[in-house]
C-alpha cells in the first residue's frame, strides 16, 4: 500500500503521481534482476532525466523543478520503495548539483547547471579517502596549481557511480592548512588521467556502482574550481547537511516497502488454520514496524520543512538520518521475520532490503558521527 | 504542418477491479481509478512524434464526464497543445454510433483538421469500432489498426498488420488513422510537461453546443444496451499430465485438443 502523504499542493500531488507511475511501471519490475547482475541502471536514471526528476529542488532558471525539500525527498522516498540504488543514486546526484548551485559563479553555474539538472549527465560526489572517512578533513588527495590547471594526484574512495558518473564534485587538498586548505573541483569524467578502480563487492546496493576515482597527474582547468580556495570543507559539511535529508527519505523508502512486502505476506500466508497476522505476536511487530516507518517521514519531513522556511537545520538533518536509518535497519530485518524460512530466501525482496538497510548506518556520516553533530548542537 | 487531433477515453485502470453498476449496466465510474486508455497514450505519442516531425498542432478531444479532465491533462502534459472535451449528463449510456455522431460534430469544431488519431479500441467497451464509424460519418478514408504511421506532405501511409501479414494502405489527407499495441512506446510527462498542461486551454461543450439534441444521444436512444453481465468465474483450477515417458506427447495432444497448435 502506497504512504499516504499530507502534500502542500496540487503540482506536488501530480509530480507523486508521477513518480509512483515510473516507480511502479519502470523501476520495481528490473529491481531485482539488476541487483543480482550487478548492473547499473543507467537507462533508467536517464528516464528521471527525461522526467524532471534529476534536478527538482534546484532553480528553475537553470532547467531545474523548483520544488521544496518537502516534495523533493517525499518523490525520493517513492523511487527508493522501488529501487533503492535508484534512491541513493538520485540522492547523491542531487547532492553533487549543490556545491556548484550554491557556491559557484553565475558563470560556472549558467555553463555547467542546465546540464547537470536537465537529466541526460550524472553526478558523483568525492570526498572520502581510504584514510579519511569520517576524519574527512584528514583528506590528501593534492591539487597544485600550474598554470590555467590545477594538477591532481590521489585516490579518492566509496565513490558512487564511480566510473559511470559524467562528473564528480572532488574534493582536494589545495593547502597544509587543515580543514581550511581543502578545495572543490567540478571534475570532468573525460579528464586524462582520472580512472575508476574496480567496482567494490558489497553486501547490498549491487545495482549501484561504488569504486575508488585514482587521480593521476590529472589536470583540471582552474574555472572548475567551485567557490574560493580553501572553502572545500565547509561546502563538503554544508552539503552532507542536505545529503543526509537525501539519505533519510532513502531509508523511509526502503523501509516502506518492506513493511509493505511483510504486511502482504503476513495477509496470504496461514498457519494453524488463521492468517499470521490475527496472530497477536505479528500484530505488535508489524504495528511497531509501521510506527517506525511513520514517525520516520515525520522526523525528515520536519527537518525538510525547516530549510524550506531557511531555518537551521543540521540538528534536525542528523537526527533524521539517525531515526531514518535506523529505522530501516530494524525495519527489514523485522520484515525478514514476518517472513520466516521465505524472508531468508532471495525469492522474497526483504533479505535484499535488510542487506541495503545496512549502509544506511554507515555513509552519509556514520551514525556515530551523527550524534556527534546533534551533541555539538546541544552544547552551543 | 498536420492540425491533428487525438481522441482520448478515460477508462477504468485496469489495475483495479472494474465493474457496471447494478441499474442500467453501464460503467461504474466510482469503482475503479480512472486513468487516460494505453492506448490513447499511444494515440498521443503518435501526434507528437508527427508533430515533432513536421510542426503542427495537437488537439485532444475527449467526450466523458467531468473527471475525464484528468485524462486530458495527461495528454496536454504529455505534449498536446489544446484539447476539447464534451461533457453533457445526456451522452451517459452512449453507445458507438452515438459517441462517433458527437466526435464528428466536435471535430467539425476545429479548423482544418488533417488527420485524427485514435487508439483502435478501448479497455472497458472493446468495441473497436468508433474509428470506423467516425471516418464514414467525416467521409475521411480510414487507415485503421495502423502499426506504422509516415505522413508525407498531403499523403499517408499506414501498415496494418494481419494474420495474413502486413496490409500497406496509402490515402491522401484528411483521414483518420486508428493505432494498435505495436505502434510506439509512449512517453511519460515531465514535471515541466505537467505544470505546463495546467496552463493549456481546454474547451468545454455541450451536445447542445455542437449542434446535437439530447434525445439523439444516450442510454434511451442507444442501439445497444447491455442486458445482463455476470461476473468472471473463478480461475479453474489447471489440468495436471503426469510424466510416465510420454510428457510431451500427451502436452502436444492437449495443445492439439484446445485448437492451440
Amino acid at each position: 500500500m502506497p504512504a499516504d502523504r499530507l502534500l502542500p499542493d496540487s503540482d506536488a500531488a501530480d509530480l507523486l503521481a508521477l513518480t509512483r507511475e515510473i516507480a511502479r511501471d519502470e523501476l520495481a519490475p528490473v529491481a531485482a534482476e539488476h541487483e543480482e547482475q550487478a548492473r547499473f541502471p543507467r537507462e533508467q536514471f536517464r528516464l528521471l532525466g527525461r522526467s524532471g526528476l534529476l534536478g527538482l529542488p534546484y532553480d528553475e532558471k537553470w532547467g531545474g523543478g523548483n520544488v521544496p525539500y518537502e516534495v523533493y525527498l517525499q518523490v525520493l522516498e517513492e523511487i527508493a520503495t522501488a529501487w533503492m540504488s535508484m534512491g541513493v543514486g538520485l540522492s547523491v546526484h542531487t547532492m553533487s548539483c549543490y556545491a556548484l548551485a550554491e557556491y559557484g559563479t553565475t558563470e560556472q553555474q549558467e555553463r555547467w547547471l542546465p546540464d547537470a539538472l536537465g537529466g541526460d549527465l550524472l553526478g558523483a560526489y568525492a570526498l572520502s579517502e581510504s584514510h579519511a572517512g569520517s576524519d574527512a578533513a584528514a583528506l590528501s588527495t593534492r591539487a597544485v596549481r600550474d598554470g590555467d590547471d590545477y594538477v591532481v594526484n590521489g585516490t579518492k574512495a566509496w565513490i558512487t557511480h564511480g566510473g559511470v558518473a559524467d562528473y564528480y564534485t572532488t574534493m582536494v587538498r589545495t593547502s597544509d592548512d587543515g580543514g581550511r586548505g581543502i578545495s572543490t573541483l567540478l571534475v570532468d569524467a573525460s579528464t586524462p588521467g582520472l580512472t575508476a578502480a574496480a567496482p567494490e563487492k558489497k553486501m547490498g546496493l549491487t545495482g549501484s556502482t561504488t569504486t575508488q576515482m585514482i587521480f593521476d597527474d590529472a589536470r583540471v582547468p582552474a574555472d572548475r574550481l567551485i567557490g574560493p580556495e580553501g572553502a572545500g570543507l565547509k561546502i563538503a559539511l554544508s552539503s552532507l547537511a542536505s545529503g543526509r535529508l537525501g539519505i533519510a527519505a532513502c531509508a523511509t523508502g526502503l523501509a516502506q516497502a518492506a513493511l509493505d512486502e511483510a504486511v502482504a505476506y503476513a495477509k496470504t500466508r496461514t498457519q494453524f488454520g488463521k492468517p499470521i497476522i490475527s496472530f497477536q505476536g505479528l500484530e505488535f511487530l508489524l504495528a511497531d514496524m509501521a510506527a517506525a516507518v511513520d514517525s520516520a517521514r515525520a522526523t525528515y519531513l520536519d527537518a525538510a520543512r525547516r530549510r524550506d522556511r531557511g531555518l537551521p537545520f543540521v540538528r534536525q538533518s542528523s537526527v533524521a538520518k539517525l531515526v531514518c536509518t535506523d529505522a530501516a535497519m530494524k525495519v527489514t530485518t523485522d520484515a525478514v521475520q514476518v517472513l520466516g524460512g521465505a524472508g531468508y530466501t532471495r525469492d522474497f525482496p526483504v533479505e535484499r532490503y535488510m542487506r541495503e538497510a545496512k549502509v544506511l548506518q554507515i555513509f552519509e556520516g556514520t551514525n556515530q558521527i551523527q550524534r556527534m553533530v546533534i551533541a555539538r548542537e546541544l552544547a552551543k | 504542418m498536420p492540425n491533428i487531433v487525438v481522441l482520448v477515453k478515460q477508462v477504468p485502470d485496469t489495475y483495479s477491479e472494474r465493474k457496471l453498476s447494478d441499474g442500467d449496466k453501464t460503467l461504474d465510474r466510482d469503482s475503479a481509478d480512472a486513468v487516460l486508455d494505453e492506448i490513447n497514450e499511444r494515440a498521443v505519442e503518435e501526434a507528437l512524434l508527427i508533430k515533432e516531425a513536421s510542426e503542427g498542432e495537437v488537439t485532444v478531444l475527449s467526450v466523458g464526464p467531468d473527471r475525464a479532465t484528468e485524462a486530458i491533462r495527461k495528454a496536454l502534459s504529455m505534449g498536446a497543445d489544446k484539447a476539447i472535451h464534451v461533457s453533457d449528463a445526456a451522452l451517459h449510456g452512449a453507445d458507438v454510433i452515438q459517441t462517433a455522431k458527437v466526435l464528428a460534430a466536435a471535430i467539425g469544431k476545429v479548423d482544418g483538421v488533417d488527420l485524427v488519431i485514435a487508439g483502435n479500441e478501448s479497455t472497458d467497451g472493446v468495441a473497436g469500432a468508433v474509428p470506423a464509424i467516425l471516418a464514414e460519418l467525416l467521409g475521411y478514408p480510414q487507415l485503421t489498426h495502423a502499426r506504422k504511421v509516415t505522413v508525407e506532405g498531403s499523403a499517408i501511409k499506414v501498415e496494418r498488420e494481419t494474420s495474413d501479414g502486413i496490409t500497406h494502405l496509402e490515402a491522401n489527407l484528411p483521414a483518420v488513422v486508428s493505432v494498435g499495441e505495436k505502434i510506439n512506446e509512449p512517453r511519460y510527462p515531465s514535471f515541466k510537461g505537467i505544470m505546463a498542461a495546467k496552463k493549456k486551454p481546454v474547451e468545454t461543450l455541450t451536445v447542445a453546443d455542437l449542434g446535437l439534441s439530447a434525445d439523439e444521444v444516450g442510454l434511451a436512444s442507444a442501439w445497444t444496451q447491455v442486458l445482463e453481465a455476470s461476473p468472471k468465474p473463478p480461475r479453474q483450477a489447471g489440468q495436471k499430465v503426469a510424466d510416465e515417458g510420454d510428457g510431451g506427447v500427451k502436452v502436444a495432444e492437449y495443445l492439439v485438443s484446445q485448437k492451440l497448435i
